[in-house]
């Protein structure tokens, strides 16, 4: 994936064009406004990371100019501003996702795959399929090597998330955010409960695990190599 | 002011002090005054007598028993029939000769002045009167009586006793009445500081004790009292400016130190032991980041900088996402939670503050109540506002550290050995108290209930989202 990062700190710059570089994706950075919309605009980038305080031009209007320009590209928002009323106002200039400073790297990259991932499915699967777990959106049944798993509707959507990100991280706060719709940096251990409830369900009688804990960062659902 | 209340002031006990010494001192006054007019009326009647006395015997000097009986006939028939002049002159055989009484008293004579009944002359109510008389030896056997009828002497006197205690009656009546108004008075005025000091006790800070200009000594102590509280908010929110400002400043080096680690991690070091040292280092990074970002988060509710997105929802709505956001938690320490839903109240509110705040006390509830406790949650409408009540069967929170379980850092004797950051409260309160909304806590025996009252719709303003 190709991704701009528009950010005026050197240092987050660096750490986050390292990460993401070693993760296998190019990265472009631009330190100002004016700089990261020019590139915006002339230059197709699957992801931006914009930051709110920049030089020149702030982050929100360089979203809204681009937003102008009708570039979909998915934008995630990085700011040091990371209060909720910060984030609504985010996501109103055309932002698609916001992440506040200080941020754990997983993070970032779980959130970056999610929004590239958005972008390159067209329309909405119905079908979901993960190894030999399957899904039926619209029938909400979930099946696994042929035997029907009875979910609660929050599991259900939990897992339907799993499965539209299956193969990458996703975090506790992707999860509440996605699954519950509440926005907040959830510091305590509930979502762990509800991820292993869910697991009990669709992992403990069979063989392979597919609904991973990936440490430090969040989980995955993915078949093991 | 209840009724008890002002009988049990001190400027009520002093007014009624005051009075009974006053009514004491007034009653000891009014005695006195009876007593000497009382002494001079009969030392003028006594003195009317013996001049009386005089007058007759020096009559029966000059012109003997004829001449005196004379005149004391002429005496009796001037003053009838309403005088008070009693007179009698026996023989020295003991026959009357003359006189307006019909026979000598029978009582015991004492320096010559006798004090007895008198049969009236008034036949129709056969009544006796007081009388007092002087009895004198005359020359030649014969004996003189001069007296007088004090019946209305005694009357006047009772009316002077009447009067006085009239006057001791109102003078206790007005007493109570001026010390009741002063004290009142006095009360009220101290009655403002008293309601102040509690509104600053229950959190208030800001609020200062009225000052009424008028420069006296309640002024005075109010000035005294506001300017304390000024120094006391000074040093509370220099305080919290440190504490803010240090969390501030180590954020963001320890935001950088996290990226080192992270990025020392993502080098993979093959070295097993390197690398869980890694890890542990990298989880209290995080652990000490989110401290940070907790208090400052605090800090900014409090400090009124972060607006709330509020929209118009149903508190119901939202405690329902609760109880199915936290079941689970439960279910592994096989606490049940039952929800109570009177009525669907609906409030402004930012969604995702108000929910993290509620589930922080959440959080609480089911981490103190012990394995197969009880969590009750309540939604309704009580005292026109919207309301929320959170009971646990924990070990509940003693009642002197109800106040304090909100401030930062604070951990109760009880929960010192439960992980947290003793933050989670504060929070929590810093968004309930953002949303206009009251908490009281009170006991469950057993356990804790937290009570929420909020704003309704009508007197907060709504933004749609």
């Amino acid at each position: 994936m190709r991704i701009l990062v528009v950010e005026d700190d050197t240092d987050v710059s660096r750490y986050i064009k390292r990460g993401l570089t070693e993760a296998g994706h190019v990265v472009d950075v631009a330190e100002s406004g004016t700089d990261g919309l020019a590139m915006g605009r002339e230059e197709r980038f699957d992801v931006l990371i914009v930051d709110r305080m920049l030089p020149e031009m702030d982050g929100l209007t360089l979203i809204e100019a681009l937003r102008r320009d009708n570039r979909k590209v998915p934008v995630l928002i990085l700011s040091a501003l990371g209060d909720l009323g910060d984030r609504v106002v985010g996501l109103r200039a055309g932002g698609d996702d916001y992440l506040p400073k200080p941020f754990a790297f997983e993070e970032l990259l779980a959130r970056v795959e999610a929004l590239a991932r958005r972008n390159y499915q067209g329309a909405v699967e119905t079908q979901l399929k993960v190894a030999d777990l399957e899904m039926d959106v619209l029938s909400r049944k979930v099946r696994r090597q042929g035997q029907t798993i009875n979910l609660q509707p929050r599991e259900f959507r939990l897992l339907e998330y799993l499965m539209r990100h299956s193969e990458q991280v996703v975090t506790r706060t992707m999860l509440l955010e996605n699954v519950w719709d509440y926005h907040f940096d959830p510091q305590t251990n509930v979502i762990d409960v509800h991820v292993s409830r869910l697991r009990s369900k669709i992992d403990r009688d069979f063989d392979i695990p597919l609904l991973q804990t990936v440490r430090g960062a969040g989980y995955m659902l993915r078949e093991p190599e | 002011m209840s009724r008890n209340k002002f009988l049990a002031s001190s400027t009520f006990r002093l007014a009624l002090l005051y009075v009974t010494l006053f009514t004491v001192s007034v009653l000891a006054l009014f005695t006195f005054i009876y007593w000497s007019s009382a002494r001079y009326m009969a030392a003028q009647s006594d003195a009317a007598m013996e001049t009386e006395i005089r007058i007759l015997s020096e009559r029966y000097e000059r012109s003997g028993v004829v001449g005196l009986r004379r005149l004391i006939l002429e005496r009796i028939t001037r003053q009838q029939p309403t005088g008070s002049a009693l007179y009698l002159l026996m023989d020295p055989l003991s026959r009357p000769v003359v006189g307006n009484i019909s026979r000598w008293p029978a009582v015991e004579e004492k320096d010559g002045w006798l004090s007895f009944r008198l049969e009236t002359r008034d036949r129709d109510d056969a009544q006796t009167h007081p009388a007092r008389a002087k009895q004198f030896a005359l020359s030649g056997g014969f004996r003189l009586l001069v007296g007088e009828d004090i019946q209305e002497l005694k009357a006047a006197e009772r009316q002077i006793i009447v009067a006085l205690s009239w006057g001791v009656i109102l003078t206790l009546l007005l007493g109570l009445a001026g010390g009741f108004f002063i004290s009142r008075r006095m009360m009220a005025r101290l009655e403002v500081i008293n309601e102040t000091s509690q509104r600053i006790i229950d959190g208030d800070l800001r609020r200062r004790v009225p000052v009424s200009h008028r420069g006296d000594e309640f002024d005075r102590l109010a000035t005294h009292l506001n300017r304390m509280l000024d120094q006391i908010q000074e040093l509370m929110e220099g305080i919290r400016q440190v504490s803010d400002n240090i969390a501030h400043d180590l954020k963001t080096p320890l935001s950088r130190l996290r990226q080192d680690l992270e990025e020392i991690s993502t080098q993979r070091p093959h070295d097993p032991e390197l690398s869980e040292t890694l890890s542990h280092a990298l989880r209290e990074a995080d652990r000490l980041l989110g401290l940070f970002n907790a208090l400052l988060r605090i800090a900014r509710i409090e400090s009124e900088t972060v607006t709330p997105t509020l929209v118009d929802l149903s508190l119901a709505d939202l405690i329902k996402d609760i109880v199915e956001f936290y079941e689970p938690l439960a279910d592994d320490k096989h606490q049940k939670i039952t929800l109570l839903i009177d009525d669907a109240p609906q409030l402004a509110a930012d969604r995702d503050m108000l929910f993290q705040s509620l589930a922080n006390i959440m959080d609480n509830a089911i981490k103190y109540t012990p394995m197969g406790g009880r969590i009750q949650l309540r939604v309704g409408t009580r005292e026109d506002r919207p309301f929320l009540s959170i009971c646990d069967s924990g070990p509940g929170i003693a009642t002197h550290e109800h106040d304090r379980v909100f401030q930062r850092f604070y951990r109760t004797d009880a929960s010192r050995s439960t992980p947290g950051n003793g933050l989670g409260l504060s929070l929590a309160r810093a968004v309930l108290q953002l949303h206009g909304a009251v908490i009281r806590l009170k006991a469950n025996d057993p356990g804790l209930c937290v009570d929420l009252f909020f704003q309704g719709t009508s007197t907060a303003p709504a933004t749609p989202r």
